[in-house]
C-alpha cells in the first residue's frame, strides 16, 4: 500500500464578506503610514540635501502640514483644490458605479473649460452703443450652459457606441482625451495669432463677489466654488442612493443580464448616465474656466481627470468618502510641492509621493477584501 | 525624391518608439492585464537607460558594452515597474485601471526627478558619446538613413518575435487562453499566476526600451524626456489600432509615425500645400482619431479575433467561479 501525503497549500485565500468599519480604517491608516515611511526612504535617496543631512527628515514630514495649512492663503488654496478635484471625481462616480470605466474625465473637463472660455472670448468685453453687450452675469450663465453641453457631448459619444456596439469604453474615452487636448491647441492658435499661443486671463466673465470680509476678493470666488461643489456632492449622493435612476445604475453595474431581466433598458441607462457624468465634468470645467483661470491651455486640467479616477476608486464610489480621498491627494500634492521648493528638487516630486502612497493604499484593499488563511497544524490525510 | 525618403525614414524611426511600447503592452494585455502604466514604464525605461549609460561612460567601458548595458538597464527598470504593477494586480488583485494610472503618475514623476538631477544624469554624457554607437550600421552615412540604428532593428525583431511567440508556439497559445478565460486555462493545468507575472514584467521591459530609444536615439536631445509621456499613451492607442497583433505594430507604428510627423514634412514634400500653424494640432490629432475609428469598426464587425482579450481588466481569483 502506498501512502501519499496531500499537503494543504501554505496560504489559502478566501473572500471576506464584511469587515467592521474601524477595522477597515485601521488597515487603510496603516497602509498610509507605511506609504509615507517609504516616501521618506525614497526622498532620502533622491533628494541631495536630505542625503547630506538626514537630520532634516523631521522638516521633510513637517512640510506636508506646512504645505496645506500654514497660512491663510494656503488653507484657501487647499480647500479650493479639493473642491475642483472632488467635482471631477463626483462626475466619474455614476459611470463607475455602472462599471463604465470612464477614463476620459480629463478630456471632458477640458472641453468644459474650452467651451466656457470660448463663450467668454467671443462674447465678453464687446460693446454695443458704448454699453457692455453681455454683462458678466449673462456671460456666466451662457458659459455654464456651454460647459455642461460640451462635457456632456464629449462623454456621450463613447456611451452611444458602447450602448449600440459594445465598443470598449476604457480605450475610447482615453483616446478622446487627446483629441480634446489637440482641439484646444488648435483653438489657441486660432485665437492668439501672434504665435505665443497663450491666452491671457480674460477680463470679462468674473464671478460676482458674494462674500466680503474674507481678506482677498478671490477668496470669495473660492468659497462660492466650495459651496457649489458641496451642493453637488449632496445631490450626487442623493441621486445615487435614493433615486430610481441611482438604483438602475447599481443594477446595471452589478449585472447587465439581471438588469435586462427586470426590464431595465440598459442602453438607455448607459447613455443617460454618461450624459450626466460628462455634464458634471463640464461643470468642473466651468469652475476652472470661468471661476478660476478665465483662460485655457492644454494643461488647464493638468492630469486631474486621471487623479480623479483614483480618488473615486479609493472612496469606493461613495461621494461622501470622496471628500476625504480628494483631500488626501491634495494634501500630499501641496505638501510635496512645499518639499520640492524647500529641498530644491524637481517640481515633479509630488507625483512620486502620490504614486507611492497610492500603491500602498491600493495594495491594502487586498487585506480588506480577502482573508489569508495560513496552513493549520498538518492533518495527514491518507489516500490509496 | 530626397525629401520623400527623409519623410519615410523619419516616420519609421519615430514609429519604433511606439513599436516597443505597444509590443510590450500587447504581451501584457494578452495575459488579461490592461496596463495603463505604460507611459510611466516608458519614462522610467528612459531614465534607467540614461542612468546606466552615465555609469558606464564614467567607468570607461568600451562602446559595445555601453550600448548593451544601456539597453539592459532600461529593460531591468521596466521589469521592476512591471513587478510593482503585477504584484498589485495579480497577487493583490487590485483594480488594473487605478494601479496603472498610479504607476504612470509615479513613473513620470520619478523620471523627471531623476533626469533633472545633474549629479546623477548628465545630458552631455548620455547624449554625445553613445549616439554614434547606437546608430551602429549607418552612423557614418550622410543621408537621413543614419537616423536608423541598432535599437530600431531590435524593435522590428522584437515585434516579429512576439508575433511568432503568440501565434505559433504553445506558450503563446497558453498566454492567449489566459487572457480569454483564466479559469479555463487554470483548469487545463496552466500556471496562470506565473504566466501573468512573466507576461507583465517582460512586456513592461520591452515597453521601457521605447523610452530609451526615444531619448537617446530618435530625439537625441536634452528635452526629449519631457514629451515622452504623450507617446506612452499613443503606444496604448497603437495596441488597439493593430488589433492586438504584435507583428502588425510594424506597419501600424509606421502609419502613426507618418501621421504624427507629416505636419512638419508637408512643406518640403508638397510645397503647393500650405500648412498653417493651426493645422498642425489637427494633424497630430489624427493618430487618436484613427484609433477610435478602428476601435469602432472592430466592435461593429465584432469578429472574435479582432476583439480585445475577453478577461482584459478583470482580476482573476481562483476560488470565484
Amino acid at each position: 500500500m502506498q501512502t501519499n501525503r496531500v499537503k494543504a497549500p501554505l496560504v489559502h485565500l478566501s473572500r471576506r464578506d464584511t469587515l467592521p468599519l474601524w477595522h477597515k480604517a485601521v488597515i487603510r491608516l496603516a497602509a498610509f503610514i507605511l506609504g509615507m515611511a517609504v516616501c521618506g526612504l525614497v526622498a532620502l535617496l533622491l533628494i541631495e540635501k536630505l542625503r547630506l543631512d538626514p537630520s532634516r527628515m523631521g522638516e521633510f514630514y513637517q512640510s506636508f502640514i506646512k504645505g496645506s495649512f500654514s497660512t491663510l492663503a494656503r488653507r484657501w488654496k487647499f480647500f479650493k483644490n479639493v473642491a475642483v478635484l472632488l467635482c471631477i471625481a463626483l462626475a466619474l462616480t455614476p459611470a463607475f458605479r455602472m462599471r463604465f470605466w470612464n477614463t476620459g474625465a480629463e478630456g471632458q473637463t477640458l472641453m468644459g473649460v474650452l467651451a466656457a472660455v470660448a463663450v467668454n472670448f467671443y462674447l465678453g468685453g464687446k460693446y454695443t452703443n458704448g454699453r457692455v453687450a453681455w454683462p458678466d452675469w449673462s456671460l456666466l450663465v451662457l458659459m455654464f450652459a456651454a460647459s455642461l453641453i460640451a462635457g456632456a457631448v464629449w462623454g456621450v459619444i463613447p456611451a452611444l457606441f458602447k450602448a449600440r456596439w459594445n465598443t470598449n469604453e476604457t480605450l475610447f474615452t482615453l483616446m478622446m482625451n487627446y483629441v480634446a487636448t489637440f482641439f484646444v491647441s488648435y483653438c489657441l492658435i486660432k485665437w492668439v495669432p501672434s504665435g505665443s499661443s497663450s491666452l491671457g486671463k480674460l477680463s470679462s466673465g468674473k464671478l460676482p463677489t458674494v462674500f466680503t470680509g474674507l481678506g482677498k476678493s478671490q477668496y470669495s470666488d473660492y468659497l462660492l466654488i466650495i459651496i457649489l461643489v458641496g451642493l453637488v456632492t449632496a445631490l450626487v449622493y442623493v441621486y445615487l442612493n435614493y433615486s430610481k435612476h441611482g438604483y438602475e445604475i447599481s443594477v446595471v453595474g452589478e449585472s447587465e443580464r439581471t438588469a435586462r431581466y427586470v426590464g431595465i433598458n440598459v442602453n438607455k441607462v448607459i447613455v443617460r448616465t454618461m450624459l450626466l457624468s460628462g455634464m458634471l465634468c463640464g461643470l468642473a470645467g466651468w469652475i476652472i474656466g470661468a471661476g478660476l483661470d478665465r483662460s485655457v491651455t492644454t494643461e488647464s486640467v493638468g492630469g486631474q481627470g486621471f487623479t480623479a479616477i483614483m480618488v473615486c476608486w479609493l472612496a469606493k464610489f461613495d461621494p461622501i468618502m470622496m471628500i476625504l480621498t480628494s483631500g488626501l491627494i491634495i494634501f500630499l500634492n501641496l505638501g510635496a510641492d512645499q518639499i520640492s521648493t524647500t529641498f530644491d528638487v524637481s517640481g515633479a516630486f509630488p507625483n512620486v509621493i502620490i504614486g507611492i502612497v497610492l500603491f500602498f493604499i491600493i495594495g491594502s484593499e487586498f487585506f480588506i477584501n480577502y482573508k489569508i488563511n495560513f496552513r493549520k497544524k498538518e492533518t495527514p490525510s491518507v489516500t490509496k | 525624391m530626397g525629401p520623400f525618403i527623409d519623410f519615410l525614414v523619419d516616420s519609421l524611426g519615430f514609429g519604433a518608439t511606439f513599436m516597443y511600447g505597444s509590443t510590450g503592452e500587447i504581451i501584457t494585455e494578452k495575459a488579461g492585464h490592461l496596463n495603463l502604466g505604460i507611459p510611466g514604464v516608458m519614462c522610467m525605461g528612459g531614465a534607467g537607460g540614461c542612468l546606466m549609460i552615465n555609469l558606464c561612460v564614467k567607468a570607461g567601458f568600451p562602446p559595445f558594452l555601453i550600448v548593451l548595458l544601456g539597453i539592459l538597464g532600461s529593460f531591468i527598470m521596466g521589469v521592476l515597474m512591471g513587478l510593482i504593477y503585477s504584484f498589485l494586480t495579480v497577487t493583490l488583485r487590485a483594480n488594473q485601471n487605478v494601479t496603472g494610472l498610479a504607476l504612470t503618475t509615479f513613473g513620470v514623476g520619478l523620471m523627471k526627478v531623476l533626469m533633472s538631477d545633474k549629479k546623477l544624469v548628465q545630458a552631455t554624457t548620455y547624449l554625445v558619446n553613445p549616439k554614434n554607437y547606437f546608430r551602429f550600421p549607418f552612423a557614418s552615412r550622410t543621408d537621413n538613413l543614419h537616423t536608423l540604428g541598432v535599437m530600431f532593428f531590435i524593435a522590428v525583431i522584437i515585434a516579429i518575435g512576439a508575433g511568432w511567440l503568440l501565434y505559433h508556439t504553445r506558450t503563446g497559445l497558453n498566454l492567449r487562453s489566459i487572457g480569454e478565460n483564466p479559469a479555463t486555462a487554470d483548469a487545463a493545468g496552466i500556471n496562470v499566476i506565473r504566466y501573468k507575472y512573466l507576461a507583465t514584467c517582460i512586456g513592461s521591459g520591452i515597453s521601457a526600451l521605447g523610452g530609451l530609444y526615444y531619448i537617446i536615439d530618435y530625439m537625441c536631445s536634452q528635452e526629449a524626456y519631457l514629451s515622452l509621456e504623450a507617446f506612452g499613451w499613443l503606444s496604448i492607442a497603437l495596441v488597439i489600432f493593430v488589433l492586438w497583433k504584435p507583428h502588425i505594430t510594424i506597419p501600424g507604428a509606421f502609419i502613426f509615425g507618418v501621421l504624427f510627423s507629416c505636419s512638419s514634412h508637408i512643406p518640403n514634400l508638397l510645397p503647393f500645400i500650405k500648412v498653417t500653424m493651426a493645422a498642425k494640432p489637427l494633424f497630430k490629432m489624427l493618430p487618436y482619431v484613427f484609433t477610435i475609428v478602428v476601435l469602432i469598426i472592430s466592435s461593429v464587425r465584432s469578429r472574435r479575433e479582432n476583439r480585445p482579450p475577453k478577461s482584459l481588466g478583470i482580476s482573476y481569483f481562483r476560488e470565484e467561479r
